[in-house]
């Protein structure tokens, strides 16, 4: 975006593009309109009506409305396949993903939940098993947190270089969730000392199911309601989801149900089939749930283009594992690594922008982040991290992500 | 092995933990970054308590130990006519061709690559309790939740003697389906990448 958001086109009065747009689509922008008295009032135009005054300061704004638009010349959009949808991480400023560009991924569909029907059922090891309507579980005592959130299958490259970061790693987001802590509900309920794993289950129709180590609940789980200051978004969960920061997003389980306290894991699909690693020797990682330190340069990335001189190259570094202590940027193919400066605050688990400022003589490189969180793990290329696991690809995939920068300023993407 | 991971999980989720103590008594909640926290009751009282139908009607996991696993049986001859019926359509007439899943093993393959790809039940999944457990709750996946306890177990065994796991007339019940050994079990490692900054 950060290219290919100029504004084009001749002074004078302005009229978009015609676009085709599909019938009854949603409204693009909103523009003053005129009743037959005279009086103004707030219209939905599409795209194709927005008509640009010759001196915007000559003629009266649009007068307040009840929600806000995004302007037209800013065309966010997720990239959806048939089982997940990605966050355009090159078009993004800061770190707070828009909630409606929050990444998707589920195994059914999203599921239409009456809220009030919705019951929260935690039962198992406890002392007293207990059902709580969403009235219920804002009552309690409420927690906000800023964290990411991301698939564990989240490595995508392609030959060709032709690939931006919502195509290799859009499968991550961050919001700032509020909801109810798990381990104020665990208290609720009295779960029992000896329970180890619990099972958290989704009301959709893959009736979601993961084992989640007890110790995580009392740790730092949420139960999320809200995200970005509003509801939680159907695609993410809504009413209710599990937040485990950190925490692959598998196991975030949405639109949550029930939760059952055990004293060992039930060993679901989705923790045996799938999301489950070959790591060399015949073995295979499982309950691998953390999310190791991770970073993209956001821009200069494909398809944006770039001309020499000065950039500032920016991104995005997290871990799962705790805070980002530093990323390095390297602009010579990973021979010499810079400090990036990390823009504040630098959260726990979560997203933080980098960004280093270079200078580019126009001749051809490779310019790479890493990011090292603080328990001192180091991203490292995809061939330590296949060589780590004895030659195999699957999940957990952290790779430094490098881009090519041709001498005719086109942004291409290199596997490491 | 679960053991023996809990426990190194427990104690380095321990360390800097500062949301409980002793969870063998009563636990108070004591964050500093929440004052009030010691004025929090021992419950608040809010919601209801759950009523044995209503858990009964949700809770349908099977655990590998054959917890959860309810009255009924199958046998692989009887899933067989269920699976052409309402599986087939998507997994393949045997299982293999897709297009959704490959459920069963393609035996003899050679190339790496294909080889790779070739992880499905006989091969891949540690526990027969899984296949029961996820049929029941999430197939077929334009009509989840619609099988009977006796189609799954059916369906089950069927998909148990095509992966050449049982025999086609073995009866596959509560007590017989936890039994039933899976090859790839003991491949299954917990997380190895904890406590070190090494890459894993
Ligand atoms: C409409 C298509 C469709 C039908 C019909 C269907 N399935 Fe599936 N099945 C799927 C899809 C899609 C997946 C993958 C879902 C996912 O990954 O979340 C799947 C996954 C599975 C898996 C897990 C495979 C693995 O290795 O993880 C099993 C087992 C399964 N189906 C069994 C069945 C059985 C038994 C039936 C018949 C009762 C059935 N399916 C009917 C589409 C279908």
């Amino acid at each position: 975006m950060i290219e290919q958001n100029k504004d084009e086109g001749a002074p004078g009065p302005r009229k978009m593009h015609r676009r085709t747009l599909l019938g009854g689509m949603a409204t693009a922008a909103v523009v003053l309109a005129q009743t037959a008295n005279g009086k103004t009032f707030q219209a939905g135009v599409t795209r194709s009506e927005l008509v640009y005054p010759e001196d915007p300061t000559k003629v009266p704004g649009v007068p307040p409305g009840t929600v806000g638009t995004r302007s037209p010349h800013v065309k966010l959009a997720k990239l959806p396949s048939e089982t997940s949808s990605r966050t355009p991480l090159q078009d993004l400023f800061g770190t707070i993903t828009p909630s409606d560009l929050h990444f998707e991924r589920h195994h059914n569909g999203v599921p239409a939940i009456d809220p009030a029907q919705y019951e929260l059922v935690i039962h198992g090891m406890v002392a007293r098993p207990m059902t709580f309507t969403l009235a219920d579980l804002k009552r309690f005592p409420s927690v906000s947190r800023i964290c990411f959130l991301e698939c564990s299958g989240n490595y995508r490259s392609q030959d060709d270089g032709k690939i931006a970061p919502q195509q290799i790693c859009g499968l991550t987001s961050q919001s700032e969730w509020t909801g109810v802590k798990l381990s104020t509900l665990f208290r609720e309920v009295g779960v029992d000392p000896k329970s180890t794993w619990f099972l958290a289950e989704g009301g959709d129709s893959a009736v979601m199911t993961r084992s989640i180590l007890t110790s995580k609940g009392w740790e730092d789980a949420i139960l999320a309601y809200a995200q970005n200051g509003e509801a939680v978004r159907p695609e993410q969960g809504y009413p209710v989801r599990l937040l485990l920061p950190g925490w692959e997003g598998n196991a975030n389980v949405k639109w949550l149900r029930r939760l059952e306290l055990s004293d060992q894991p039930y060993h679901t699909r989705q923790e045996t089939s799938k999301y489950t690693e070959a790591i060399g020797d015949g073995k295979v990682r499982q309950f691998s749930f953390v999310m190791d330190a991770r970073s993209i340069i956001t821009y200069p990335a494909y398809p944006a283009k770039v001309e020499k001189g000065w950039i500032e190259i920016r991104g995005i570094a997290w871990s799962g594992r705790g805070k980002i202590a530093r990323v390095e940027v390297s602009v010579d193919a990973g021979k010499t690594w810079q400090p990036a400066e990390l823009q504040e605050p630098v959260l726990d688990k979560a997203h933080v922008a980098f960004r280093y400022l270079w200078q580019w003589n126009g001749q051809p490189t490779e310019i790479m982040s890493r990011a090292i969180d603080e328990t001192g793990y180091s991203q490292p290329t995809l061939k330590e991290l296949m060589a780590a696991r004895g030659g195999n690809m699957g999940y957990h995939l952290n790779p430094i992500t490098a881009w090519y920068l041709q001498s005719d300023g086109q942004v291409l993407f290199k596997a490491t | 092995m679960w053991k023996n991971y809990l426990r190194i999980v427990l104690l380095t989720g321990l360390v800097g933990s500062v949301c409980f103590i002793s969870p063998g008594s009563f636990s108070l909640p004591i964050h500093p970054a929440r004052p009030d926290s010691l004025n929090w009751p021992k419950t608040f009282g809010f919601g209801k308590p759950a009523a044995a139908q209503q858990i009964a009607r949700l809770d349908t996991d099977v655990r590998p130990d054959g917890k959860g696993l309810p009255s009924g049986s199958g046998t692989a001859r009887r899933g067989k006519t269920i699976y052409a019926a309402k599986c087939a359509s998507c997994h393949g007439a045997t299982g293999v061709e897709g297009p959704n899943d490959q459920l069963v093993i393609v035996q003899g393959l050679t190339d790496p690559a294909t080889k790779a790809k070739n992880k499905v039940i006989g091969n891949y999944w540690p526990y027969a309790t899984t296949v029961f457990d996820y049929i029941k709750r999430a197939m077929p996946f334009n009509q989840p939740g619609s099988l009977t306890n006796q189609e799954v177990y059916s369906l089950t065994a069927f998909l148990l003697h095509a992966n050449g796991l049982i025999k086609e007339t073995d009866i596959i019940n509560a007590q017989t389906l936890p039994k039933v050994l899976m090859p790839n079990r003991d491949s299954f490692v917990p997380d190895d990448r904890l406590n070190t900054p090494a890459v894993r």
